[in-house]
């Protein structure tokens, strides 16, 4: 049985087209990634798929409940960790889960059993009884994560887990996703604009881009999709459009153009370049900065949508949510 | 339902009862409130009759005069023994109204910093979220009036001889009513409101001319005709009212006419805007 179902899930704010005829689906004890800038519409698939918004079109199941018609029965199946930090400053945090086992109905004696193992598990057993005011931006975001698992959800809903905390901390993040996974069997659908993270949690990757999948597959698969390597070129002066000279060398399978940058597809890089410069250099192009990229998740982003995940702007909505969650991590 | 509303108050209780500052601010602002508006504006010495006119006086009128304009004083003020305990008793009814505002609106911030996200997906009936709302809302302005009327009774608020414990909580019914209304209206306003900037704007919007468009500050027969009829709708005046008949209780007997009056417009009050707030507010929560 698949644990979440979506059929051409779509969601309109006005003329807006957030999310667009997405369809997918996720099995047991998964880690599935929607990666995609921000704006992309991952944050609206996850409030849809949470019951926190109804779709306008299409359909979605979450541990086969419609989350239209059964939205209770959703959401005592899912955990959500938002990508904003909602845990409560004024209260310990303690009473944060405490607060978080009541509105699951944990009965008090079981709560504290899992708050002890959920802490435990996150590594704030020792800082439980501080206000969560004391706590560094890591800890609150730790904090929120054993919030969603304190009534042993069945999926679990990460959004962003680990937006703007510092690498040490995403390493830690991500470990302990991947223990949960293996220890508790819990499925996750999580979203992210990390390359990284994508690549070193997800079983699958859907690349999401202004509300629709344009790509879904194994991390590795979509890799091996790009079929070989890439040569960035850019020559030593403003010149015409090269691509047409560029497709007729033999060694080139494929050629676009983003800016003055040409991303020259071909197989074993390593081999092919040396003898396009020569050929470059008899038809007089001369090359002014030149780098073979072996392929990755980020490749793959620019492959699917044209442009690099990190030029992307998202709306302002998003934009100074985003920041504001930075600022309250940094803090 | 009810196990989840009380926890959800008793994170918004915690939530300031954990804040010094706040319960500092919360006992500091009646003080200054009923210092600079009690005591400065003590009307009954405003108005005193100059030595050489009271001289010119035949001596049998003349210990007379201040008896009488005390008289007149008091009756203007419904009967109380001067401007400050007039003033003080209506402060109740508008730190109700301050508190209802304030923490009625709250639901802004949690909506802002995504604490309402996390309800909204947690499978509790979302009537809890509201009614949590409008009860911690209620049990800090309950809080907040004990602490006024303690800080006014300090002040030197005079009630009658015959106040007694009952009238206290009788007091208490019709600031709670109140309380209970006015949290449920701000709850239905700030629901779908989603700036700080909007919410700020709104609260000062109103706060104004409900605190003045009252008997709680200045008696309405003073105002010009059409901010009485305003006046005279308004639940700030009724809950005033009541709660200055209880203040006034004296050996003479309580005003009970008054009284039910009051109770009556206030019950009516209460229950039409906690049911309508309420379900408004429910409404507000649907998905978008």
């Amino acid at each position: 049985m698949h644990v979440i179902e979506a059929y051409d899930l779509t969601k309109r704010f006005g003329n807006l087209v957030a999310v667009d005829h997405v369809s997918f689906t996720v099995e047991e004890s998964e880690i599935f990634g929607f990666l995609g800038p921000n704006g992309a519409g991952k944050t609206t698939t996850i409030n849809m798929l949470t019951t926190l918004l109804n779709p306008t079109e299409g359909s979605a199941k979450v541990g086969g409940f419609d989350v239209e018609k059964q939205d209770g029965k959703v959401r005592e199946t899912v955990g959500l960790v938002p990508q904003d930090i909602t845990v409560d400053d004024d209260l310990t945090g303690m009473e944060n889960m405490m607060l978080q086992a009541k509105l699951y109905h944990v009965p008090t004696k079981v709560a504290k059993e899992r708050i002890a193992e959920a802490l435990a598990l996150v590594g704030l057993t020792d800082a439980a009884n501080r206000r969560v005011e004391t706590y560094s931006g890591g800890m609150r975001k730790r904090l929120e994560l054993a919030e969603g698992l304190i009534h042993h959800p069945k999926v679990l809903f990460l959004d962003e887990p680990t937006l703007g905390l510092d690498v040490q901390t995403r390493v830690v993040i991500w470990e302990y996703i991947k223990k949960l996974r293996d220890e508790q069997k819990i499925t996750m659908f999580l979203t992210t604009h990390y390359m990284e993270e994508a690549d070193i949690l997800c079983d699958r990757i859907a690349i999401i881009d202004q509300g629709k999948i344009v790509a879904l597959d194994t991390p590795q698969n979509l890799k091996d999709g790009l079929g070989g390597d890439i040569i960035e070129l850019e020559f030593n002066r403003k010149m015409d459009d090269q691509t047409e000279t560029l497709k007729s060398l033999p060694q080139v399978k494929d050629v676009k153009k983003i800016g003055d940058i040409y991303r020259i597809k071909v197989l074993k890089g390593e081999k092919a370049l040396p003898k396009m410069m020569e050929d470059m250099l008899k038809m007089n192009l001369r090359i002014g900065r030149v780098s073979l990229v072996k392929p990755t998740l980020d490749q793959v982003y620019l492959e699917y949508t044209g442009r690099s995940l990190r030029e992307t702007q998202g709306e302002t909505e998003d934009v100074w949510r985003r920041m504001r969650t930075l600022r309250r991590v940094r803090e | 339902m009810i196990a989840e509303t009380i926890a959800l108050t008793r994170r918004e209780v915690k939530k300031w009862m954990k804040n010094p500052f706040l319960l500092f601010m919360m006992f500091i602002q009646p003080v200054v409130w009923l210092g600079l508006f009690g005591k400065a504006l003590n009307l009954t010495s405003l108005v005193s009759v100059p030595p050489d006119l009271l001289a010119q006086l035949p001596p049998q009128f003349r210990d007379q005069v201040p008896v009488l304009l005390n008289r007149m004083i008091s009756e203007t003020f419904g009967g109380t023994a001067d401007y400050f305990t007039y003033m003080a008793a209506g402060m109740l009814s508008v730190i109700v109204l301050f508190t209802a505002m304030f923490s009625g609106m709250s639901i802004v911030w949690d909506r802002r910093f995504g604490f309402l996200n996390k309800l909204l997906v947690a499978p509790i009936p979302r009537g809890s979220i509201v009614l949590a709302k409008v009860g911690s809302s209620v049990i800090r302005g309950m809080f907040q009036v004990l602490l006024v009327f303690s800080i006014a009774f300090a002040f030197g608020l005079q009630v009658g001889d015959a106040f007694g414990i009952l009238d206290l909580f009788g007091m208490l019914t019709a600031l709670f009513l109140l309380s209970l209304g006015l949290s449920s209206m701000f709850l239905a306003i700030a629901i779908r409101i989603k700036s700080h900037e909007t919410v700020v704007a709104v609260a000062n919007l109103l706060n104004l001319p409900l605190m003045f468009a009252s008997n709680a500050l200045f008696p309405i027969k003073q105002m010009p005709e059409w901010l009485q009829t305003v006046a005279r709708v308004s639940p700030i005046s009724y809950a005033s009212d009541a709660v200055r008949a209880f203040i006034l209780h004296s050996s003479a007997g309580l005003d009970a006419a008054k009284v039910a009056t009051d109770f009556q417009f206030l019950i009516g009050f209460a229950l039409i805007f906690s049911l309508a707030g309420i379900l408004v507010a429910r409404t507000g929560l649907r998905k978008g």
